[in-house]
Parts: C-alpha cells; sequence; structure tokens
C-alpha cells in the first residue's frame, strides 16, 4: 500500500520505515559529530533514536488494535526487473509488531545501561575514544534487527539477517587487540561469523528455491499459493524448510551450529545481553513463525525442527551446569532456551514460542546485565585492592565465578535483580518463564512424549544451575579480594535492571491460562496450536524447578564451596567422567576443529602456496620476465652502430620486396 | 646484339656489390667508395634502358645523378675530415654514441 | 654468339671482379684505384650503349673528379689497417645472406618479372650527342638543371665550412695585437 492508502486506513502506519531509519539517523550523528559531543552525547544520541523506535512500535501497536489485519507499506522499488519485481516494503502486523517492540524495547534499556557500563569498560581496558564506536554499531545493529523483523519479503528479511550478523561480528571483536594471546576476540568474532555463514548458506538455498517455485518472495504471495496448493509444491517446501532449518541452526545458536554463541562471550557485556541473549538469536524463531504456513505443510521439517530444538536444549543444559565463567553459563542457558522456543515453533505453537521469547528477552537480558553489573563490581575490586592497576588486567579474570563469592552483602541491588532473573528463567511460578515455559511443556506432553522427557530435563537441569550460579556467586565467602571490596554500580545500570526484573516478574500477563491476551493477539497473524493450560503438568513443572533450586543449595549452599579459587568443583567427585565432559563442553569444538578446520585449513594452505603462488602466479611473473627478456634481446639491437642500422633497412627492404613478390 | 636482360643483370650484381660494400667494411672511406658504386649501377640501367626505347630521358637523368654525386661525396668527404680531426680515426664503429 | 655479347661479357667480367676487388681490398688506395677502373668499364660500357656525351662525362667527372677527391682524403687521413671482423656479431654472415636474398629478388623482378626479353640494337645514331642533351637540357629540364647548380653551390659552401678551422680564438687575438699595436703606435 502507498502512503496515501494508508492515511485513509490510519496515518500511524505510515510511520513504520522510521523504526529503521531513525537508528540509521542515530548512527550517522554519531559518526559524524559523536566525537564533539562527549560520551554524555553519544549515549543520549543512540538511546534516544533506540527510544524512538520504541515509542514507533507502541504506535504501531495501537493502530493495530483499531485496524486489524496485516498492513504493508511499500517504502521504495529495489529491483525491477523483467519478469520480477522486489520492493523494499515493510508489513505490520502483529507478529513483527511484538518483534519490534521486544527488539526496541529492551534495545533501549540496554543502550541506557551500556552509556554507563561501556564507560567503566573503555577505562578498564584502556581505550577512551572507542566509546562512540561502540554507540554507531549498537544502533546499525538496531536498525538491521527492525528491517528483518518489518520486512515484507523474504530478501529483505536477509537483508537484515546478514546485517545482524555483521553488527554482531563487530561488536564481538570489539576489542579485538585483546583476548586470549590478544587475537582471541578477533577468533571469536571471526567464528561467529563464519558459522553464521553456513546457515546464511541455507536460507539462501530455501530463497532461490522459493525464487525459482514461486516467483516472488512477497511474504502474502508466497504463503497463499501455498495455501491454496499445498501437495503440488510438496518436494519444493519441504526443501525449502530444511533449508531455513539450516539458516536457523546457524542464527539461533542450535544443534550443530551453536559453537560461535559460547565464543561470542568475548564482547563486552550490553552486547551479549542484547544481541546474543534477547534479540539476534531470535531471529531464527521468528523465520520459522513467519515461515509457519510452509512449515504446516511440511510435517517432516516440523519434526525436524521439533527434534533439534529439544536436542539442543538438553545439550546446552547439560554444558552450563559445569562452567566456571558467568558469562558462558548465561550463554549456554541461552541456547538450551532457544532450543524450547525453536522445539515449539516446530511443534506448531507459535504462540507459545513467541511468548517463551518475550519472556526469555525480559529475564536473559536482565540476567546478562546483572552480570555485567557483577564484573563492573569485581573490576573495580580489582582496581582498589593491593594488586590493582589500570590498563592490561589480564591475570585475573573478573568474569570467573571461583574469584567471587558473598556479593549479597556488597551489591544488595544487583543481587536482587539477579535473583529475580534466575527464579524467573528456572520456571518458578508466578514469574513470567513459569508460565512461558509451562506452554511449550504442555504442547510436547500432547505432541511427542520424548520430546517431552528432552525438555523436562532440561528444565530441570536449568533450574540446578541458576541456583548453582546464585549460590556460588553471591552466597558463600569472599574468594578473592577483589570480590571483598568489590562496589555497587551506578544508577544509570541499575535502573534498567530493575525495569527488566519487574518485566521477569510480571510479564506472565501476557499470556496467562484464563485471559490469553498474547495468544488472541499472534493469532491474528499466525494460526499456531492453541494454548492450554494442564494443571497437574504445571505443578509438576513447578516442584521440578524447586527440586532443582533445592539440590543446587545441596550441592553449593550448605558446604562453603570452593573456599579457595583452586578447589575443585564439588559436583565434580559425584558425577566424575560426566562432569569432566560437561566442563570440556563435551568436546564439540575439538571435534569440528579435526573434522571441519584442519581439513579446510591444509586445503586453504595448499590452494594458496602451490597452487595460488606457484602456478597462477608463476603464470604471470612468466608473462612479465619473459617480456622482459624480450625486451633485452630487442635492446641489444640497438648498438649504434650505423652498419647495423643499415643492415636492418636492407633486411626491411628485402622483406618489402618479397611482398610484392608473393602478391 | 646484347640482350637487355644480359645488363640488368650486370646492373644488380654491381649493386649488390656495392651494398655489400656499405654494410662489410669499416673504413669510411671504402663505405663511399661503394656509394659511388651503387650510384654507377643504377646510372648503367638507366643508359641501358635509354638505349633500349631509343628516348633520351634515361641519359638526362644520368647527367643528374652524376652531378649530384659529385656535390654529395665533396660534403661527404669534408664531413669525413672533420669527424677525424675529433676521433682521430675513420672507423665507422667508432661512432656509436647513440647506442641505446 | 655475336660479337657484341662476347665484349659485353669480357667488360661485365672486368667490372665486377673490380667491384669486388674494391670491395675486399685492405689498403683504401688499392680500393681506389680498382674503383677507377670500374668507371673506366662502365664508361665503356656507356659507349656501346651509345651514350659517348655520358661515357666522358663518367670519366671526367667520376674517375677524374671523384676519385681524384678520395685519394686526397684518403693520403690526407692515412690509411689506417682496420681488421676485418668488427664488433658487430654475426654482421658478415647476415649481411651476405641478405644480400644473396636481395640479389635474387632484384633479379627475379628486373628479369623475370619484367617480361622484357628485347634486345638493345645499336642505332646508327647516337642519341646523346651534346646538341641533343644541350637542348634538353636547357629547354625541357631548366628547373632541375638550375636546382643542380644551386646543389652544387651548396655542397661547395658544407664543404668549405666543415673543414674551416677554429677561427674565432685567433681572431680575437688578431684584433687584440692589432689592437696594441696601434695604441703603441
Amino acid at each position: 500500500m502507498i502512503l496515501s492508502e494508508i492515511a485513509r486506513i490510519d496515518p500511524t502506519f505510515g510511520l513504520v520505515p522510521w523504526v529503521v531509519l531513525l537508528p540509521i539517523i542515530g548512527l550517522l550523528l554519531n559518526v559524524l559529530i559523536g566525537k564533539r559531543l562527549g560520551e554524555l552525547g553519544i549515549g543520549l544520541i543512540a538511546s534516544l533514536a533506540s527510544g524512538a523506535s520504541f515509542v514507533i512500535s507502541i504506535l504501531l501497536m495501537l493502530a493495530l488494535g483499531h485496524t486489524h489485519g496485516p498492513v504493508t507499506v511499500s517504502f521504495l522499488d529495489w529491483i525491477t526487473a523483467p519478469g520480477f519485481t522486489l520492493g523494499w516494503n515493510f508489513r505490520v502486523d502483529t507478529l513483527s509488531v511484538t518483534m519490534m517492540l521486544v527488539v526496541s524495547g529492551v534495545g533501549t534499556l540496554i543502550h541506557i545501561y551500556a552509556t554507563s557500563y561501556m564507560h567503566s569498560d573503555v577505562r578498564y581496558n584502556g581505550e577512551p575514544s572507542r566509546y562512540r564506536r561502540f554507540f554507531v554499531f549498537l544502533n546499525l545493529f538496531i536498525a538491521d534487527m527492525m528491517l528483518l523483523v518489518s520486512a515484507n519479503n523474504y530478501l529483505m528479511l536477509f537483508v537484515g539477517w546478514e546485517g545482524v550478523g555483521l553488527c554482531s561480528y563487530l561488536l564481538i571483536g570489539f576489542w579485538f587487540e585483546k583476548g586470549k594471546d590478544g587475537i582471541g576476540n578477533a577468533l571469536a568474532a571471526k567464528k561467529a561469523f563464519i558459522v553464521n555463514r553456513i546457515g546464511d548458506f541455507g536460507v539462501l538455498i530455501a530463497i532461490f528455491i522459493l525464487f525459482t517455485t514461486f516467483h516472488t518472495l512477497d511474504f502474502d504471495g508466497i504463503f497463499s499459493k501455498v495455501q491454496l496448493n499445498a501437495p503440488a509444491f510438496q518436494g519444493v517446501i519441504l526443501a525449502v524448510t530444511l533449508f531455513m532449518l539450516l539458516g536457523v541452526t546457524g542464527k539461533s545458536a542450535q544443534l550443530p551450529l551453536y559453537v560461535w554463541l559460547p565464543d561470542a562471550m568475548a564482547g563486552p557485556t550490553p552486547v551479549s545481553a542484547l544481541i546474543h541473549a534477547a534479540t539476534m538469536v531470535t531471529a531464527g524463531v521468528y523465520l520459522v513463525a513467519r515461515s509457519n504456513a510452509l512449515y504446516v505443510a511440511a510435517p517432516a521439517a516440523q519434526a525436524a525442527v521439533m527434534w533439534v530444538g529439544a536436542l539442543t536444549a538438553l545439550f546446552a543444559a547439560t554444558i552450563a551446569v559445569a562452567q566456571f565463567d558467568i558469562k558462558k553459563v548465561l550463554a549456554y542457558s541461552t541456547i538450551s532456551q532457544l532450543g524450547f522456543m525453536v522445539a515449539a515453533v516446530g511443534m506448531g505453537a507459535v504462540t507459545a514460542a513467541m511468548f517463551h521469547l518475550i519472556t526469555h528477552a525480559f529475564f536473559k537480558a536482565l540476567l546478562f546485565l546483572a552480570a555485567g553489573s557483577v564484573i563492573l563490581a569485581m573490576e573495580r575490586g580489582y582496581e582498589t585492592s593491593e594488586h590493582g592497576h589500570t590498563g592490561n588486567a589480564e591475570e585475573f579474570d573478573p568474569q570467573d565465578m571461583r574469584n567471587m563469592g558473598n556479593l549479597q552483602r556488597r551489591l544488595p541491588w544487583t543481587f536482587w535483580t539477579y535473583l529475580m532473573g534466575a527464579l524467573a528463567l528456572s520456571g518458578i511460578a508466578p514469574l513470567a518463564g513459569f508460565f512461558s515455559k509451562d506452554e511449550i511443556l504442555t504442547v510436547a506432553s500432547l505432541t511427542s512424549p520424548w520430546i517431552f522427557v528432552l525438555l523436562i530435563l532440561a528444565a530441570f537441569l536449568t533450574a540446578f544451575y541458576m541456583g548453582r550460579q546464585i549460590f556460588l556467586v553471591f552466597f558463600g565467602q569472599a574468594r578473592s579480594e577483589a570480590a571483598g571490596n568489590a562496589s555497587e554500580s551506578s544508577a544509570v545500570v541499575l535502573v534498567p535492571m530493575v525495569i527488566l526484573a519487574i518485566l521477569s516478574v510480571i510479564g506472565g500477563v501476557l499470556n496467562l491460562p484464563g485471559t490469553t491476551f498474547l495468544e488472541k493477539w499472534i493469532t491474528q497473524t499466525v494460526a499456531g496450536k492453541p494454548d492450554q493450560f494442564v494443571l497437574p503438568l504445571a505443578v509438576t513443572s513447578f516442584a521440578l524447578a524447586l527440586i532443582g533450586l533445592f539440590m543446587a543449595w545441596l550441592v553449593y549452599g550448605i558446604r562453603k564451596p570452593l573456599a579457595h579459587p583452586g578447589e575443585p568443583d564439588p559436583l565434580a567427585p559425584i558425577l566424575g567422567k560426566v562432569y569432566n565432559g560437561m566442563q570440556n563442553k563435551w568436546w564439540v569444538d575439538e571435534v569440528y576443529q579435526v573434522l571441519f578446520v584442519r581439513p579446510y585449513q591444509s586445503l586453504s594452505e595448499l590452494l594458496a602456496q602451490p597452487v595460488d603462488l606457484g602456478a597462477i602466479d608463476a603464470i604471470g611473473n612468466e608473462i612479465g620476465s619473459s617480456i622482459r627478456s624480450l625486451g633485452n634481446g630487442l635492446r641489444r639491437w640497438e648498438n649504434g652502430f650505423v652498419r647495423s642500422y643499415a643492415l636492418t633497412l636492407l633486411i626491411g627492404l628485402v622483406v618489402i620486396l618479397a611482398y610484392l613478390m608473393v602478391k | 646484339m646484347v640482350p637487355i636482360s644480359y645488363y640488368l643483370g650486370l646492373s644488380a650484381i654491381l649493386f649488390v656489390t656495392g651494398i655489400l660494400g656499405v654494410l662489410l667494411r669499416r673504413n669510411a672511406l671504402v663505405i663511399f667508395m661503394s656509394l659511388e658504386l651503387m650510384f654507377n649501377a643504377s646510372n648503367l640501367l638507366f643508359v641501358a634502358f635509354s638505349a633500349y626505347y631509343k628516348i633520351l630521358t634515361g641519359q638526362i637523368f644520368v647527367f643528374f645523378v652524376m652531378a649530384v654525386a659529385a656535390a654529395e661525396v665533396a660534403v661527404g668527404l669534408a664531413l669525413m675530415v672533420a669527424i677525424f680531426r675529433t676521433k682521430h680515426s675513420v672507423d665507422v664503429d667508432q661512432v656509436n654514441v647513440l647506442k641505446g | 654468339m655475336s660479337s657484341g655479347v662476347i665484349i659485353f661479357g669480357v667488360l661485365a667480367i672486368v667490372a665486377v671482379a673490380s667491384a669486388i676487388g674494391m670491395l675486399i681490398s685492405q689498403n683504401s688506395v688499392y680500393s681506389a684505384l680498382f674503383l677507377v677502373v670500374n668507371f673506366s668499364v662502365i664508361a665503356v660500357l656507356y659507349l656501346i650503349l651509345g651514350a659517348p656525351f655520358i661515357a666522358l662525362a663518367q670519366i671526367t667527372v667520376y674517375a677524374g673528379a671523384i676519385v681524384v677527391l678520395f685519394l686526397f682524403v684518403i693520403m690526407m687521413l692515412g690509411t689506417e689497417r682496420l681488421t676485418g671482423s668488427g664488433p658487430i656479431r654475426g654482421q658478415r654472415l647476415i649481411a651476405i645472406l641478405v644480400g644473396a636474398v636481395f640479389l635474387a629478388e632484384v633479379t627475379v623482378f628486373l628479369i623475370w618479372r619484367s617480361g622484357l626479353t628485347g634486345v638493345i640494337t645499336p642505332s646508327a645514331t647516337d642519341l646523346s650527342t651534346p646538341v641533343s642533351i644541350g637542348n634538353a637540357l636547357f629547354t625541357t629540364y631548366t628547373l632541375p638543371f638550375e636546382a643542380t647548380s644551386l646543389i652544387l653551390l651548396v655542397a661547395v659552401i658544407g664543404a668549405i665550412v666543415l673543414t674551416h678551422p677554429e677561427q674565432s680564438i685567433s681572431r680575437k687575438q688578431t684584433l687584440k695585437t692589432v689592437q696594441k699595436k696601434e695604441t703603441r703606435g
């Protein structure tokens, strides 16, 4: 619809291009005049850009409340070729607006948090001038994510998809000269990008197949054709959905392409919170939700999605149990919760998945922000302790939980918000996570018992490792001087955390069993399985969560664990070899290294040295040197002797005469 | 009663001998003399054709060729003398400063 | 074999022999003398071809003036004995080869392709009497004639300029000495 028609329906819809353009304007302003504005100005512009996007998203939501149905706003024509036109069209429907609200809402809170976090972080790392760059990239991310969720066709979605991958790379490698051996962060960023690329390959092939089959990439066009005549496109749809699944495993960190997410924790904590917890990784879930019409027509693909999600959920949860880095635990937890969401969309329960997406955004972002607060506190404690000095603090890892302890007394606000987030994640009623997780478990119990078993085990482990984390970080004795000297963070850091904590607590109201707001909202766009509430199941999952927390308390809470940082984890002797596997992430990275990375590297070296340098360069060099030797040879003719010049004249004459003779 | 092709052949042989003289000898004066030989060969050709076609034009041309050849020898030898003053040699191969 | 051909054959052999002799002689004076022989033989050939004026002009101008000029310069510059093989590699071989090819090509063109198979018959009256040549020079070919005179003038001037010794210093010195003599005397 062009803007004039929109004005008749509701002029608010015409605002939708601004959700992408405002963050871009914000980043351009920061690029051009940011240096002169100082840190306060930079943070203000970035947060305002993100906040303005949020405001527009709210307006769009209210407008959708009056006017039902998807509204497409065409912005400009991108590809006009004979037989195929593609425009940059925005789609305003309940699904996209929900994502817009989550991304911009949580994004704005994280922007505000980051203004203070990065202020300390750039000073801790000794490079205050890099502050502006962070906010430029962050705004770029918001713009790309908005592009992704507001797209009306697969190609624009893919543009946003790639864009957020790029921002992820840029932000993970933000401290590109730091990390293990000085290149650790850069390697992590590279890993994220390359693994994501494999997923992007899947999405691209899916888009190609869609194009050749349907000759359009618009959602409406494809879905209507599929719904009219599903059996005609069986093979095509199966191929498309499976390739999209590859993309989902890349972007949403499922088996087998999840390996980049734990390494991505090398980026600053606001990045982990925003990109790798709340928004970018949910893009895969959004893709499947959006393509629900296709997945419904391919039950085999749905089953594949379901199994991938459930297996990932359990697999990642087992690894999270034995990790020592505070952010790595949350990273694996994210992978596990994404597994829940992916399993949910695989089972067709789109509303349940979106609900869990929203609540997960709340409490996972909160957990990361609070973890960031803890890390800041540890860094502050380190600086004020005896060994503290600014700049190069590589001998001390402020993120290692073995260095923490008893932070509950020193960081009260952080503790309480962290606790809220952890309880929500574990699925304690009546916090938000309980309702959303319970819906997924209910659907699983009705769909497939195996999936249900996997998910319920994962839920149990979730409660266990979150309890473990709480007890290790906040209780017991301070295990290092830094923990003993830790101080609470500033208000700018704490206020977003508090807001997210409140949302984590009351977020369940979005889709309570009786008044299912979210279901009614989402099903306007995508028809999924209806949400059900089975009371015995709910009680069981709640009880399991409590048992998980209790067991964590038994192992880590009662005895003062890890009195010195060097002591082994108390869980290790109990589980033995299994614990070893969990701690080593089940050696997946090492297996990938042997199976894929090293052969590929040797292939690259083979192509680089003998093939490229040896053969192809040699051809070019040979041409050059042969011409040079030709020149050398010809140079000998110019010897300055008149007689040889005369001889040349004669030879020329002879040649001409010969030609005339032959003619 | 001599066929004209004989004269043509003789002229060609003398001409090529003159060319070889120019190319093979290093003494500048001998090169000049070979040049005169070439002139003469072409003069012979002109006169032979003049006799063959019974017109005078060939001989007039020979007249002019002689005049110009004389002038050229005068200037050329003066040039050789001038070069000899600096180089103290009439070896043509020693004039190779334009070597590239 | 008519007598004309025999005479022509003898003269041709002498001409070619003297030309080759001039070519290979190591002594420049000998080369000049060989050249005189060649010129003379060619003058005789002119006579046979019915061009007496040109024949005598040949002897006068070429053998008489030009070769004498050559001998003057040879004597003045001294006959050097230059070694046969020079600094240019392969010049000899290539020159001889190309010369042979050239000779072949020219012969092909002149004799074969031209299709001239006629015979030169001596005419009753000579073509080039001084009267006829003078007539042609001053009527039909006046312009080339005048131009040739100009060429000769230029040649004379050029020869004098090229061989004139450097006079500038001595002229100044002469002027100074003259001035000194004037002031003194």
